[in-house]
């Protein structure tokens, strides 16, 4: 590459980077800003004072509302690894009649749009007295066609001999699973769990729709109660509260990146 | 130590066509046993039968006397070697030897002692604490073993272990493999689509092709008596010469002009009209100037060291090789006189390819004893 297309490509490169992160940075400049300075239309804040951020603290319980979140993110991530794993184990080794059927049908499901099955998700959810609760917030969503497809297709990259040799040696069923599945299949199995915990952490109309107290509330929630809680938002302690919430988000990222990559980029090289 | 034998095994996918049918075979305690055969010739299906990985659609499998059809593979007390070796990718060589041990009930320790004297005994012993993407792929190959070795299970079947190998590490594994198992006694089931493999390594063998039993034999009866063309055709290397001649009044004639009298002994060749004739490779010979012979052109020499391959035409359509011991010149061209001792011949039926001779081909078999 010449050096006149590297610097072309450099700052073509950069010029999209910024407008990606401009919201985030410019979020970022407002948490610090005081009343009306948002309002002149300043980009930068005339002080980096924390006052938002506490004030972000005392308006919403808003650490507590960071714990549910966590623990809810926690429990669908678990639930999914283990449900989609599980299936996906029985779709490739085990052998049972209509297999070929069942999977077909159960990725159709993919089809369906989460919105459209709420209302009855709600009544299930509400009858079984689920409602404010940490188990209506999560097991909805254990059951995931998504992560069994992908766990399903990395699966079925194992030698069929390893399952056999297995056999021989007499290892059991679930033996094979823990001991030579999922170290196996530990890439995907990491891009799935880091992609449903985010999935889980911006999921705000349900948590919405089956949460009315504090106790069980979760922060994306939290954000729109301090949004709308008196009649002129106070945006520099939104956006406090904002970039609290984003931080969970980006060290996993940041944390989870390589494998992330590795993960939605396998297959393609072979 | 272990008898296994297969009664009238059939095994079919689709319920109309037989991938194999009838297969009738005992294979003894402590034997070497080779299945050898073209690809999709239903070997390693009648292996993976006998491991308990394939159903057996009909007949009966038996170790040592008792029925085994329905026992699951863990149950049938043997070990496998297979083709891409099925080690565990994320352990170590230790690990993936013992791998499953715990499942027989042999403590840590035992487990420990077992798998540092199979690998002192297979070389690996500098490896074992290396994942099976940092070995070579003969280590690996013999990963594979090890782990087959360390169950001490008496029966051991083999997948064609040896054909990811290159040329020089396949005949040095196939000694090993063969000492290994005469030290431990282990009766040995061994796949492989490799006559050399199958010669070399079998104390019987048994050829397959499309589902059915061709021969079953050791290795030199087979060689020397090929039961029908297949056979024939398939172990020796370069493979037998044939050539479809008539018969007629004491004589034979291949593609029209080459006649050879029919010797006194095989005079009920005449009870046929056509027959194919077989040469093996080793029994054609520069015809001296006393013997009768017949001219051929050399269409190509390949000179191996100890031995020399010369392919010539024969009649229109065919060509034969000769394979002399020692080194010969000879340009592509060149015309020869050749001969053929007719105590070589061997004759088979143009309709349905079996020897039409019982009587064996003679060979030389040189027996040294200490």
């Amino acid at each position: 590459m010449s050096t006149g297309k590297r610097i072309l490509l450099y700052i073509t490169l950069t010029v999209s980077g910024l407008v990606m992160v401009f919201p985030i940075l410019y979020a970022f400049l407002i948490s610090f800003m005081q009343g009306g300075e948002l309002l002149q239309g300043s980009f930068w804040p005339e002080s980096f004072s924390l006052v938002n951020y506490a004030a972000a603290f005392e308006r919403v319980p808003l650490l507590m509302y960071l714990w549910n979140s966590l623990l809810v993110s926690v429990l669908i991530m678990a639930g999914q690894l283990i449900l989609c794993s599980l299936a996906a184990f029985a779709f490739v080794f085990i052998e049972f009649r209509g297999r070929e059927w069942i999977f077909y049908l159960f990725i159709s499901t993919m089809m369906i749009p989460w919105e459209a099955t709420m209302v009855p998700n709600f009544q299930t959810v509400q009858s079984l007295g689920w409602l404010n609760s940490y188990a209506g917030l999560s097991i909805p969503f254990f059951a995931m066609a998504f992560g069994t497809f992908l766990l399903r297709q990395q699966f079925k990259t194992i030698p069929k001999e390893l399952y056999e040799a297995s056999q021989i040696a007499g290892i059991s069923k679930l033996r094979f699973f823990t001991g030579v599945v999922l170290p196996v299949a530990k890439t995907t199995m990491t891009t799935l769990a880091i992609y449903s915990f985010l999935t889980a952490w911006n999921m705000y109309l349900w948590p919405l729709l089956v949460t009315n107290n504090e106790a069980n509330r979760t922060v994306q929630i939290g954000l729109k109660q301090m949004q709308t809680q008196e009649i002129a938002s106070d945006w520099g302690v939104v956006m406090a509260g904002v970039m609290i919430v984003i931080l969970p988000t980006l060290i996993l990222l940041f944390a989870g990146q390589k494998r992330l990559q590795e993960g939605l980029t396998q297959g393609a090289l072979k | 130590m272990r008898k296994v034998e297969l009664k009238e095994i059939t095994k079919t996918y689709d319920g109309k066509i037989d991938v194999l049918s009838s297969i009738d075979v005992t294979i003894e305690p402590g034997e070497f046993f080779v299945l050898v055969g073209p690809s999709g010739c239903g070997k390693s299906t009648m292996l993976r039968m006998i491991a308990g990985l394939e159903s057996i659609t009909s007949g009966e499998l038996a170790l040592d006397g008792k029925r085994a059809n329905a026992l699951p593979p863990s149950e049938r007390d043997l070990s496998m070697v297979f083709q891409n070796y099925a080690l565990y990718p994320h352990l170590t060589v230790e690990q993936n030897i013992t791998f499953g041990l715990h499942v027989k009930k042999i403590s840590k320790k035992e487990q420990k002692v077992r798998c540092e004297e199979v690998c002192e005994m297979l070389g690996l012993t500098p490896y074992m604490k290396r994942k099976p993407k940092e070995l070579s792929g003969g280590q690996r190959q013999r990963v594979a073993l090890a782990r087959a070795v360390v169950t001490e299970a008496p029966l051991c079947l083999m997948d064609e272990p040896l054909s990811n190998l290159d040329a020089k590490l396949r005949a040095k594994m196939r000694s090993e493999i063969r000492q290994l198992q005469r030290k431990l006694g282990l009766t040995m089931i061994y796949v492989t689509h490799d006559q050399t493999e199958a010669m070399t390594m079998a104390d019987r063998m048994m050829i397959l092709s499309n589902g059915r039993v061709q021969q079953i034999g050791r290795p030199l009866d087979v060689y020397n008596h090929p039961d029908n063309l297949f056979v024939a055709s398939f172990i020796g290397s370069p493979p037998m010469n044939l050539i479809e001649a008539e018969v007629s009044d004491s004589m034979l004639t291949a593609d029209g002009h080459w006649v050879m009298p029919i010797p006194n002994e095989k005079k009920w060749l005449l009870r046929e009209d056509k027959v194919m004739l077989g040469i093996r490779p080793e029994h054609i010979k520069l015809a001296k100037e006393s013997e009768p012979g017949f001219f051929v052109q050399v269409a190509n020499v390949e000179v191996l060291g100890t031995e020399t391959l010369v392919t010539f035409d024969f009649g229109e359509k065919s060509q034969w090789v000769a394979k002399w011991s020692g080194q010969y010149d000879i340009l592509p061209g060149t015309k020869l006189r050749i001969t053929v001792d007719n105590k070589h011949y061997a004759f088979f039926s143009v309709k349905n390819g079996k020897r039409l001779d019982r009587s064996p081909i003679p060979a030389a078999v040189k027996k040294v004893s200490s």
